[in-house]
Order: C-alpha cells, then structure tokens, then sequence
C-alpha cells in the first residue's frame, strides 16, 4: 500500500520501476490466480465428501431391501426406493412412543433452560459478574459421567429412576449453561440506551427486562434455543442410565436395536435417519444461527 | 460516558439508583443459581465425598480414606486406560486440527456454493452421534461392510477396522475426526473472519505466495483461535462416549477401553460407585492439567 502510494505522489524517477513491476507480474499472477481456484476447489472437495458419502450411505442403506442390503458388491442407489424399512421400524418397535419421550424430554429441558438461563445471562451481563462463567466453563469441561454417578444415587433413593423427570433434570446440565453463554454475550452486546430510557420512564427493571431487553434478544434466544434443543436431543449417555422401558428417547432406543437385530441393517439405518433427521433439518435451515452460536462459544453437549 | 449523558444536577441520583439497580440485577440469576447448585455443584461435592468411601449400590457403605486413589495408582486397567485415552487424544486433536484449519481457510475465500458446501461440511457434527455411530458399525462390517468394498476396487486388502486390537483405536480415531474436524473448522474460521485485510493486500503485491500468507500472515494473526480450537477438540476427545460407547464398547477385549468406557463400566456395570467417583476425580485432574498445559503454550507464544 505505502509503494502505490510512494509511486504516485513519490519521485520522478521511481514511477516506471513501479509501473513496469506489475506489467510483468500479470501472467505468472494470473496463472498462479487460477492454479489456486482449482486448488481451492478441489479442496473443497476433498474436504466435503466424507460428509456427503457417508449420509448419502445412511440414505441408500435406510431405501434399500434387506436383499440389496446384504449384497455383494454393495448396491449403491436403492432401485427401486422402498420405505419398507421405515413401516417395520414404527410397525414392529415402539418407535412412536420413544419420540413422544424425546419430544418430552427435549423440549422440556430447553424450556426450563431459557426460562432460567434468559434472566440469568441477563443478570450476569448487567452486574458484569464474569466469575460466573468460569463455573459454565467447568460444566463444558466436566465429563457427563461425573454428574451422572450422583445424580442417578439420588433419583434412585427418591424412587424416581425411569420417569421423565430424572432425565429432563439431567439435561440441564447440557442445556442451562449452552442458554447462559449465549444470553451473556447477546445481552452484553445490546446497546444500553434503549433499557435505561424505559428505567428514566418509569419501567421497573423486571418490565425493561421483559418488553425491552428480550424482545432486542430475540436472535441470541433463538440461537439459544436451537443449540439447547440439540444438544439434549442428541444426548444419549443421561437416558442409557436414568430411562426406564417406557420412558426410552431415540437414541437409546436405536441403540436397543443394534443389540438385538445385529442383521436387519434396513430397518436400522431407517431408525438412525429417523433418529437424526429433525437435527439434519435443524441444522440445514437454521445453519446461520447455529454456526453464530457455535463459533462464539466453541461449544458442543456432553 | 454515563456523566456526559446525564445533566449535571441528576448524575448524584442517577448514580445512586443505578448501583440500586446492580444490586438488585442479581435477582435474575437466582432461579438458574438454585438450578446449577443442585444439578452441577452438588454433584460434585457429592462425588468428592463418594471417592472416599466403599460405596456399592447395593449393600453398605465404609469409609476407606485414600484407599480408592491408592487402588487406582495399583490398577493395571485403569492405567491401560489413561495411556488409550491419551494415544487416542492425541490423535484425535491432531488430524481434526490440521483438516480443520485447512477448511477453514477454505471456507475463508469466496467460491460458488459455499453456504451449501459448509452446511454440508457440518452435518457430522450436528447430527446424533448415537445414529451416525450405527452406520460406521454397519460400514465396518468384515463382509458386508461398504468401506471393504471400496478397499477392494482400489486393489487393497480389506481392513480389520474395529475387529483387532491394534486397528481399533485409528479406527475410532477416523470416526472422531469425520464428526468433528467442522468444530475446528467454524472455531479457526470465526477468527479468520475478524482479519484485517490491508497484510494480504500488502502481501500479494510484494509476491508471497499463498503458503507463505498462510504462514507468515493467517497462522500468526489467528494462532489464538487456533489454541482455543485445540483445547475444546482436546477436552472432548478425552470425553469421546458415545461413538465408542456404540461401535466397540471398548473391545475387542479391553483394546479401546478408554477412561471413559471404564468408568461407565466401574458405575453402572460393577455398580461401585466409590471407585467410579475416585476416577471420575483423576479423570478431571488429567482434564484440567492438560487443558492448563495447552493455554500456558499459548501465552508463551505471545512472550516469543
């Protein structure tokens, strides 16, 4: 930048070495230029594939028969595409059911999640009271196990172990902190003015919260939300231990499949698709929220 | 800035209900205080106070000091465990970190179709880790396994995958990787995003190549990012659960029991709850050790 600008307004006698520098470094730049685009591109490539050949497997694996499935060479595009996997995953298990519970449990502990991390990250972020990260970093560092040798002693004391409570509970540990993190950002990052105007109206602090700061917060609760909603439902450890026959989420339940139909490998992608498929969604439609909240806290459940 | 917006006569009162105010902004963390307290502290108290004791789930409970710890240090398997656990982190922060950082210069330019291409590139990390798990066990499969196949059309010999104790671990270690190289990607790529771009500018015109813009200009300027980057994928490749929890269970034998496996083994396989809780606490300790370790690398560079 200081040459181009030492070239125009510099000495006589500098202008043509700088003029005649560029000139010659067109073709070798440009050469350079488009070797670098097929490198990205192949790259990108590169980099990609593993994702899309894997999920395109899942998919040919959950269309095919259970012939195609076990044949060899492996047939790679299901011909004809049959859903018959899917009737027998929901005909012959309770499949129905197990998303019911992951419906319950999953929305349950966003909900209590944002209920309680909304105000929370908004406290935190007005009373500039940091410290109270350093306990959400060691909730991200602590392994899901650790909370689970206790808190399964006590469900089992209360007699509680197999309803729904235990495991929404549990899942707060994931959901609660993720929903705290991103309130504390978005709320510290909201311009003040706007609170303090409703504060100098008259407003107590619980109405600017509630009609102003929240309604401002809306795309960090959004983000939130999404991330909360994930995470718990991706969890499987927490229901492995604390759920009962009836009260299984999916992933357990899929996971019941593998030990007991090892062969019937359609029906079994069928479940892990179905399993899958809301977060696949998810994450195809709201990929911009879901990046934004992941890049700002490094993030993931479990 | 607060005194400038306020007129002269009102700062005093201004002030005084503010800090009225901050006081009382504590209210909001109350009810999510209560919660954390009983569902994150209170565990770990409770966890603290289990490693001390004999404590079966069934039958009674004795007090035995140390002797949980000193178990541990006698423990073969448990031993074996921490040495898997560490070759397969740090596998599983290496190879995700190297491909991570390249998408994420990739994702960095400009191309056509790059919100599909990195939508795409995620997936593996957003989708339930249970079911993608399921569909590396069938890939895997000796016979049927599709990735045997492909193996055959390039004219090698099928892989024993996750069926010998000496392939398992890389095995497990190519899964971790396919499922999270994209959180190091969307890390390393958030700080790519804040750069300046007045030293590429500066940089082409004075001929570097791309290699040397990468070295000299993106490594330097995001090396934060980068560090961050590795101890998240650090933290939760000493946690990995589910995907070896679901492909091997730790087998064939013990040959991919990780600290981890163990552990769930110890608490809800033998039920020895006082035991689990003294490896859940060595299990923090290498945790933060390591975690402290890699940011200490971080600040260092900073003084060089």
């Amino acid at each position: 930048m200081t040459d181009l600008i030492d070239a125009t307004g510099g000495v006589a006698l500098k202008a043509p070495t700088m003029l005649r520098k560029p000139v010659r470094a067109v073709s070798p730049y440009r050469l350079r230029r488009a070797l670098g685009r097929i490198g990205l591109y192949l790259s990108v490539i590169f980099l990609v594939s593993p994702a899309i050949l894997f999920f395109f497997w899942m998919f040919s694996l959950a269309l095919k028969t259970e012939l195609a499935n076990t044949a060899y060479p492996p047939v790679f595009i299901p011909n004809p595409p049959s859903l018959v996997n899917f009737i027998k995953v929901f005909a012959e298990n309770d499949f129905l059911g197990y998303t019911i519970n992951s419906v319950i449990v999953s929305f349950s502990a966003t909900g209590l999640a944002l209920l309680l991390g909304v105000p929370a990250g908004y406290g935190i972020a007005k009373t500039k009271a940091t410290q109270a990260a350093v306990l959400i970093l060691i909730a991200r560092v602590t392994p899901g196990l650790s909370y689970l040798i206790p808190l399964f002693l006590i469900f089992q004391w209360l007699g509680m172990l197999g309803g729904y409570a235990p495991q929404i509970i549990t899942h707060l540990v994931l959901t609660v902190p993720i929903v705290v993190w991103v309130m504390i950002g978005t709320f510290e990052a909201l311009p003040v003015e706007l609170e303090e105007a409703a504060l100098v109206d008259g407003c107590t602090i619980w109405q600017a919260f509630r009609h102003v700061a929240v309604p401002l917060a809306k795309p960090g609760v959004v983000v939130g939300m999404i991330l909360s909603f994930i995470f718990s439902w991706n969890n499987f450890i927490f229901g492995v231990v604390l759920a009962g026959r009836t009260t299984r989420t999916l992933p357990v339940a899929v996971y019941n499949m593998l030990t007991f139909e090892q062969i019937s490998w359609g029906p079994l992608a069928a479940a892990a698709l179905v399993v899958t498929a809301p977060v696949l969604l998810l994450t195809l439609l709201m990929q911009k929220e879901i990046v934004a909240g992941l890049t700002a806290g490094g993030v993931k459940g479990g | 800035m607060e005194a400038s917006l306020a007129p002269a006569a009102g700062t005093l009162g201004g002030s005084r209900s503010r800090r009225n105010y901050a006081r009382r902004y504590w209210m909001f963390a109350v009810p999510a205080a209560v919660v954390v307290a009983a569902v994150i502290l209170f565990p770990w108290i409770f966890t603290l106070v289990m490693s001390v004791f004999d404590w079966k789930v069934s039958g009674n409970i004795y007090f035995v000091g140390i002797k949980n710890f000193v178990h541990l240090f006698e423990d073969s398997r448990f031993q074996w465990a921490v040495i898997r656990t560490l070759y397969f982190t740090a596998l599983a922060v290496i190879f995700p970190m190297i491909l991570g950082i390249w998408a994420a210069v990739c994702f960095a330019s400009n191309f056509k179709g790059r919100g599909l291409a990195r939508t795409l590139f995620i997936l593996p990390m957003m989708a339930t880790p249970v079911a993608i798990a399921l569909v590396w066990t069938m890939m895997f499969h000796p016979q049927l396994g599709v990735l045997n196949y492909l193996l055959s059309v390039v004219g090698l010999p099928p892989a024993s995958w996750v069926y010998q104790a000496d392939t398992v671990i890389p095995t497990l270690v190519m899964v971790e990787t396919w499922q999270w190289t994209p959180l190091v990607m969307l890390i390393v790529l958030g700080g790519i995003a804040g750069l300046p771009v007045d030293p590429y500018e500066a940089a082409i015109i004075d001929g570097a190549s791309g290699w040397q813009m990468f070295r000299f200009i993106t490594v330097p300027m995001v090396w934060p990012f980068i560090i961050v980057a590795a101890v998240m994928r650090m933290i939760d490749a000493l946690k990995t659960f589910d995907t070896i929890f679901v492909i091997t269970n730790g087998g064939p034998g013990t040959s991919s029991e990780t600290i981890n496996m163990l552990l769930y083994q110890t608490a809800f396989g033998y039920y020895d709850l006082g035991y689990a809780s003294a490896q859940v606490l060595v299990f923090f300790a290498i945790i933060m050790v390591i975690s402290v370790g890699l940011l200490r690398v971080r600040r260092m560079e900073r003084w060089q």
